[in-house]
């Protein structure tokens, strides 16, 4: 009797109950109740997200899920964004635009990061995605405008267009135009081109037309003088990034951008402000006290105008900001803006010898104590102390996300000349929901005992410049129980607790070490004892077999996937045979 | 052995551990990183922030923090810089390894209502970049005077390949060695021949009869 009530439920109204289901980890889990379970899932899976492009074949997921609109996907390891990962090395989005061409004429939206995108690939999105609405690349390479332009002429009901930190070649400035007249963007983002002949006029018109548009982030290349006719163009704005935010003091110029951005009476969020003139920030006032996120990480300007400006934001909840503000600045930021909940601070010399502006741990400790609701942080400095940390973990136990970078590797406790073990400790300790940390200054093999017994609900975790031995990186993959990405560079961690705790590999997203001391012979081994995973050699000294087997390998990447091997990979990177008879279960 | 991207890489032995500048060794807080040169830095900071107000006009790649991108030789020519270990701090952008460098000119085609950008430094002769510019400009017949060959002609308007150096003038395209060209280049122009008498003539001889 009970066992015909519970499967009663026809499938349509089983879909309907899944539709409310969002998440990405909710989907998968639904997915694993029992096969129909299954079934009616993936039929009705209309977002997909692969975290690792090589880590299944599009065929395998166009199979597996018939009827999506978006898909998600993201290529690179992380470091690449520190030039850690040579050109070349992969991380193609065409195989999958191909193969979604064919199968998917339906397809809506394409999210990408750290993939490599070419016109070929953009032109191919243009032709074969009659209704495609939603563009978002982040951190993409490989593409020009003449992709771009292909975009903007075919694709009639696009929304959204989202370049983010792009490596664009920037052949004409005029793609803009390509644009038809009905088009209706919501969001376009070109922050990240380069080109000195964006078409004003073209832009005017566009942001003109697109009656809904909400997300406006501008180039470096649009001057001061023009954003006030765009402003006006477009009062209903909630995002805006302005370009070029200098030039010479005109009273005419001044009360006609004040008049703009009052008239926006939506704005919560601003970035851009290229070459900053403090003479201009008053014209954006009146939109502060409105203002829920604010990206000053381009404007050169010195504390006392940051404190003016922050003063007039009561409600930020997001400040990313060049250390120019000083200890000083986070002090006044620590008592204006109570609701504030991510902060980031970049160095603005971080080549530098010597400190250029006065940022200590200072900074750090008075927002952490001054900001009940912080929770994310990222913070470059050039010293701190276990002191220090162990305060800013008190004060903020809520805390998800922890990166912060002492500028010199391997700096030890101002005060103390100690390790860092303790502060860093702490964190993990009191932040029981961190989700993400990375590590800096002296550390030994005790910080990773701590974050391997505390840390557990991390998930991602930097190292650099740490530890002693082994033991270091035994702790981490043996304790971290919800540890999925791994990176690790110049640090003495070798062999042993990598082939100890080799399955740990398999319940994670992807290890990325580089000048590590992991021989060619282990990688060799664990590429053969464990087929789920690919292990990657990157080498560009040449072939690892032309070098003793207990030679360490310059950089690894490992990760699992059910693609088996990738067949794109440049000259300098080795995929590890599996080998079926050494396997163990 | 040899890498393809030019990073000089020490040389490996047998059983040793080679890595890059960095050791893996523990410091004391605050000891100083010898150069690869192996010179110990000096403590003077390295004036980057001077590179703040720096815009270089054909900039492809401004950083995250607006900061124009550093010069990798520029630095690295620095006496008093420290030595950098690639990708720390990791900060985006900056001084993204390029094994060459760009030098990007504008074209622009009279009567054409746009402008091109081609990176000269992708070519070695004179050959390849028109070969380049006819590909771009295909609507148009582009006169190579080099070898007197009159590119395909399509609607029957000639054009002559120019150029303005580094003075201000405009002299015709193959007028001086490749490289010479190459530095002293500022911006190119498809200029229509009607238009094109009077400058400076190629050393070459227009009417050059051979076939080379």
């Amino acid at each position: 009797m009970h066992k015909k009530m519970m499967f009663s439920f026809p499938d349509e109204v089983l879909e309907h109950v899944f539709s409310f289901i969002q998440s990405d980890k909710d989907r998968n889990s639904v997915s694993m109740v029992c096969k129909s379970w299954y079934e009616i899932e993936r039929w009705c899976r209309r977002k997909v997200f692969v975290g690792n492009c090589y880590s299944v074949s599009p065929r395998m997921v166009i199979r597996r899920f018939p009827e999506f609109r978006s898909i998600e996907l993201k290529g690179k390891p992380h470091f690449a964004d520190f030039n850690l990962v040579p050109d070349g090395w992969g991380g193609y989005v065409f195989p999958w635009i191909a193969e979604m061409a064919g199968a998917f004429p339906w397809l809506e939206e394409i999210k990408l990061k750290r993939m490599v995108v070419t016109d070929e690939s953009l032109e191919l999105i243009a032709k074969s995605f009659k209704n495609f609405k939603v563009l978002v690349l982040s951190s993409c390479e490989g593409f020009s405008t003449d992709g771009l332009a292909a975009i903007a002429a075919s694709c009639k009901n696009l929304k959204e267009l989202d370049l983010r930190d792009c490596e664009v070649d920037d052949l004409s400035g005029h793609w803009l135009s390509h644009f038809p007249d009905t088009v209706s963007l919501v969001s376009l983002n070109i922050s990240c081109l380069g080109s000195d002949e964006v078409s004003f006029s073209a832009l005017e018109r566009l942001v003109g037309r697109c009656t809904n548009l909400r997300t406006l982030r501008l180039n470096r290349a649009v001057p001061l003088d023009k954003i006030a006719n765009i402003l006006r163009r477009a009062p209903h704005l909630v995002e805006f990034g302005t370009g070029t935010y200098a030039a010479d003091l005109r009273p005419d110029v001044y009360s006609d951008l004040a008049g703009a951005f009052s008239s926006c009476k939506e704005l919560k969020s601003l970035s851009g402000f290229w070459d900053l003139v403090p003479a201009y920030l008053p014209a954006i006032y009146p939109a502060c006290s409105k203002l829920t996120s604010l990206n000053l990480s381009y404007a050169t300007i010195q504390s006392p105008d940051l404190i003016k400006l922050l003063s007039q934001c009561p409600n930020l909840q997001r400040l990313l900001v060049l250390d120019y503000i000083e200890d000083s600045g986070l002090e006044a930021l620590a008592s204006t803006c109570k609701d504030l909940q991510e902060l980031r601070v970049f160095p603005s010399d971080p080549f530098g010898a010597e400190p250029n502006v006065s940022l200590t741990e200072r900074g750090l400790v008075a927002v952490s104590s001054g900001c009940p609701k912080l929770q994310s942080v990222l913070y470059f400095c050039r010293r701190m102390s276990n002191e220090a940390l162990v305060t800013i973990a008190k004060n903020c136990p809520n805390f998800t996300r922890f990166r912060l970078c002492i500028i010199e590797p391997r700096t030890a406790d101002y005060l103390t000349l100690e390790p860092l073990d303790v502060g860093f400790g702490a964190i993990v300790q009191y932040c029981k929901d961190l989700q993400r940390l990375s590590l800096s200054g002296l550390l030994t093999d005790r910080v990773f005992e701590y974050i391997g017994t505390y840390a557990k609900k991390l998930e991602m975790l930097s190292v650099a410049f740490a530890g002693d031995s082994d033991l270091g990186l035994h702790h981490v993959l043996s304790g971290c129980e919800s540890l999925r990405k791994l990176e690790i560079r110049d640090c003495p961690f070798g062999d042993k607790a990598l082939l100890a705790n080799a399955a740990k590999l398999d319940t994670m997203r992807s290890l990325w070490m580089s000048s590590c001391a992991v021989s060619f012979g282990a990688c060799k081994l664990l590429g053969q004892k464990m087929p789920r995973l690919n292990v990657e050699v990157i080498d560009e000294r040449g072939p690892p077999d032309s070098r003793p087997e207990s030679c360490p390998v310059d950089k690894l990447y490992i990760y699992r996937t059910v693609a088996g091997p990738r067949f794109d990979m440049p000259p300098f990177v080795w995929t590890m045979e599996d080998d079926p008879s050494l396997q163990l279960s | 052995m040899s890498s393809e991207n030019g990073k000089l890489l020490p040389e490996t032995d047998a059983g040793g551990l080679n890595f890059e500048a960095t050791e893996l060794t523990l410091g004391l807080p605050g000891e100083s990183r010898v150069t690869s040169d192996g010179v110990a830095k000096l403590g003077s900071k390295r004036g980057f922030s001077e590179t703040v107000d720096l815009s270089l006009g054909d900039n492809k790649n401004t950083n995250k923090f607006g900061q124009s991108q550093i010069d990798v030789p520029e630095a690295a020519k620095s006496p008093v810089s420290k030595a950098q270990v690639v990708g720390w701090p990791p900060v985006r952008g900056y001084a993204k390894r390029r094994t060459k460098s760009c030098k990007y000119v504008k074209v622009a085609v009279d009567g054409a209502p746009y402008l091109r950008k081609v990176d000269l430094e992708m070519y070695n002769t004179y050959q390849q970049l028109l070969t380049s510019l006819e590909d771009m400009f295909s609507c148009f017949t582009i006169r190579n005077y080099l070898s007197d060959k009159k590119l395909d002609q399509v609607n029957g308007i000639e054009y002559v390949p120019t150029y303005e150096d580094k003075d201000g003038d405009w002299m015709l395209v193959g007028d001086v060695p490749w490289q010479m060209f190459v530095e002293s280049c500022k911006r190119l122009r498809l200029m229509k021949s009607s238009e094109a008498v009077g400058l400076a003539a190629p050393r070459t001889p227009p009417k050059c009869s051979s076939a080379s």
